[in-house]
């Protein structure tokens, strides 16, 4: 049994709250104090007495306010799987919460109202899933009872759809015509329906291969925290820990210590306080080395032959998330995994307009939900990957160093 | 399966491993807040492997409301000695006297609200900046949109409008001088996650997670143990039951569930079987509104 992590994109309109409601019903995730909760609220009675989109009810305070807080997070699981959903609200400030919900899945839900087919705010969440390399998106086609369950409906949307994902390269695109209202090929396969053979929502989301998402190619790891007990029995014991970000490291691996450049040799790996001869990706190790090296927090360790970029002036895309815009010029902290480094915004290229993939100009600044195309430069040489090669070791965050807010997420070229 | 791969108890035990590193590199005093209960017991046993074979770099932290299970007390004592680490408590009943404060009142008046004070009050003493804590974004609402880094005032409060946007496995810990961050390790885990491992790691629990047998009341469906802390009125009917606790909190706010589970196979076996989620079965304290949890995070709960 392993983890798979999805994020769901769409609105309230688009039936989210009710196919994550249906998810959870269905897999018999609620318990029954929670369903008396829910029938006591229920105003719009749908499956067995309850309105399944209150499930993913918010807090008071949102509801006080008719705001959305960013992402919540969901848990369910079946005898294959646990799964955790990132539900983010759609509308105001959707591009942050989206990015923030898809930057920890493996697989984007997007879901399309039958009745609408592929519009505006579906192209908008496809191309954050484009940019944010998603390696699995599913095009979930609701409200199909709207439609009287028409294949031809259902076969002319995924025609355009699969226009916008050519145009964007999505990979591994799986279609699914659903009516989370009523459960239609949600968990079990719609009677209505029988012209569609494929897998339900559940089926397919229990059955998608992620462990191969996992570089265990490109050894990258960086030192989290340094274990020295310094006590008379562990005088001279010190371990380097942190996670194997991608990659495998064995005993014996001839390494690199970067920025410093310096060759070493792995002597030893620990994990959680048991040796063992190899440790991969994500595993949370403890590295040694054979030489006696000035090494702290940040710095990476690769293989000689396998090199990350190293550099301090770097192109990047920034997604800024901040409601203080980006002051081109201003310094700011970039932080990768644990290093933090003084930054610097040098330049802002252009703007990619996220509905329409259309480069604008940047000159009346950079606002919240805006993804710009930026040269960033940082204080020291950073250690790191393309985003669009090895994703893990090629993102980053930037940190307003004055409110302390995190304010971009920050895909390194 | 390919060979290199991690089974979700496997994950979710890294994750939290990467974070209890995260702290301890972040920041210049963390803490540990034991509660004696299975998810701070899960939390010692991930920060001991985060630093084998060193020790917890920081301090377990108790806030005693004085309304413990003895046997959660003597387990706390056990493990804060096993592991060598230093066990600070800090008792809710010295707050009331110093402070003045108002003690609630009712059949099962509970200082949960005035564990708050104590609290601060303890992470002021100690000039914590970090404490990490064992709640489940499963367990509640409010706790199923707070991030893992959770940073609070100066009054230790959470607002959820401000809250950081927390990518991909980045945790921004930097905070001004007076706030403070919670940070809660085992967010992505479950109530049966919590199980599985405990039964995998052979983590050994206080008794009372164990059927027994004890002298309960039954006050609305839910079972409360007989003490010296809660008020027994003469229609109350007291019995002897075979039961086991599912959470450990307050003896006044903590109901029990009737059961023969003496083992963990036999505990985690009933959990999966139940129908009713551990906070719907177990806590009184969450019963008052509906929105309990949300307002004691932000006043300062973790």
């Amino acid at each position: 049994m392993d983890i798979l992590r999805f994020i769901t994109a769409g609105s309230v309109d688009d039936g989210k709250s009710t196919l994550i409601g249906r998810l959870l019903y269905d897999s018999k995730s609620i318990l029954v104090d929670q369903l008396e909760a829910l029938e006591k609220q229920s105003k719009n009675k749908n499956a067995d007495g309850i309105d399944l989109a209150l499930l993913t009810d918010g807090l008071r305070a949102e509801r006080e306010q008719g705001i959305t807080i960013d992402v919540a997070y969901r848990y369910f699981s079946t005898p294959k799987r646990k799964f955790i959903i990132a539900d983010a609200p759609g509308h105001v400030q959707y591009t942050r919460n989206m990015i923030t919900g898809a930057s920890n899945s493996s697989l984007i839900i997007i879901l399309i109202d039958a009745r609408a087919g592929v519009i505006e705010q579906t192209r908008r969440h496809s191309i954050i899933a484009s940019l944010l390399k998603m390696p699995h998106v599913v095009v979930a086609i609701n409200k199909m009872d709207l439609v009287d369950f028409s294949e031809e409906r259902f076969n002319e949307i995924k025609a355009d759809y699969e226009k916008v994902a050519a145009q964007l390269n999505l990979a591994n695109v799986t279609y699914v015509p659903i009516s989370a209202l009523l459960g239609d090929n949600i968990v079990d396969h719609s009677e209505t329906m029988s012209w569609y053979t494929g897998p339900s929502l559940l089926e397919f989301l229990e059955a998608v291969e992620v462990a191969s998402d996992i570089n265990h190619t490109d050894p990258r790891f960086q030192v989290q925290y340094v274990i020295r007990p310094q006590t008379a029995e562990l005088h001279d014991y010190r371990g380097y820990a942190g996670q194997i970000i991608s990659g495998v490291y064995k005993v014996g691996d001839k390494i690199k210590i970067l920025p410093a450049g310096i060759d070493t040799t792995i002597t030893k790996i620990e994990v959680g306080g048991k040796e063992v001869n190899e440790a991969f990706a994500p595993q949370a190790a403890v590295l040694h080395i054979a030489d006696d090296i000035d090494i702290s927090r940040g710095d990476t360790f690769a293989r000689a032959d396998n090199l990350p970029k190293v550099g301090n002036e770097i192109e990047v895309v920034l997604c800024w998330l901040d409601n203080k815009p980006l002051i081109q010029g201003n310094k700011y902290f970039l932080q990768h995994k644990g290093r933090l480094l003084k930054t610097i915004v040098r330049e802002v290229a252009y703007k990619l307009d996220v509905n329409t993939l259309e480069r604008i100009p940047a000159e009346d600044g950079v606002k919240l939900n805006e993804v710009v195309h930026a040269t960033i430069k940082t204080a020291a040489p950073l250690v790191y990957d393309d985003f669009a090669t090895l994703s893990d070791y090629g993102n980053a965050i930037l940190v307003d160093e004055t409110s302390n807010s995190t304010v971009a997420a920050v895909l390194l070229n | 399966m390919g060979e290199y791969t991690l089974d979700y108890l496997e994950q979710l035990e890294a994750e939290s491993i990467y974070i209890f590193r995260e702290v301890a590199a972040q920041f210049e005093k963390p803490a540990l807040l034991f509660s004696g209960g299975k998810d701070s017991i899960t939390l010692v046993q991930l920060a001991k492997k985060a630093f084998a074979p060193g020790k917890i770099p920081f301090p377990l932290v108790h806030i005693d409301t004085g309304h413990n299970f003895p046997e959660a007390l003597a387990y706390r004592d056990a493990l804060a000695k096993e592991v060598g680490a230093e066990l600070i408590v800090r008792k809710v009943e010295d707050t009331i006297k110093q402070k003045h404060l108002t003690e609630p009142k009712g059949k099962f008046a509970s200082r949960n609200w005035l564990q708050i004070h104590t609290l601060l009050d303890t992470i002021e003493e100690f000039k914590f900046d970090a404490c990490i804590g064992g709640a489940r974004r499963d367990e509640e609402k409010a706790r199923a949109k707070e991030r893992i880094f959770s940073v609070r005032d100066e009054f230790g409060q959470w607002e959820p409008k401000l809250q950081r946007p927390e990518l991909w496995n980045i945790y921004n810990g930097r905070i001004h001088k007076g706030e403070n961050v919670r940070v809660f390790p085992i967010s992505n885990w479950t109530e049966l996650d919590v199980w599985n491992y405990i039964k995998k790691e052979e983590i050994p629990l206080p008794s009372i997670y164990f059927a027994h047998e004890r002298e309960v009341l039954e006050h609305e469906g839910q079972l409360i143990a007989v003490s010296d802390y809660i008020t027994i009125d003469e229609t109350d009917v007291i019995s002897t039951k075979r039961v086991r606790y599912r959470t450990v909190g307050d003896m006044t706010c903590t109901a029990a569930v009737e059961s023969s589970a003496t083992t963990l196979d036999e505990v985690v076996n009933e959990i999966m079987a139940t129908r009713i989620s551990e906070r719907g079965e177990t806590r009184i304290d969450d019963k008052v509104t509906e929105a309990a949890m949300e307002d004691r995070k932000k006043g300062g709960y973790f």
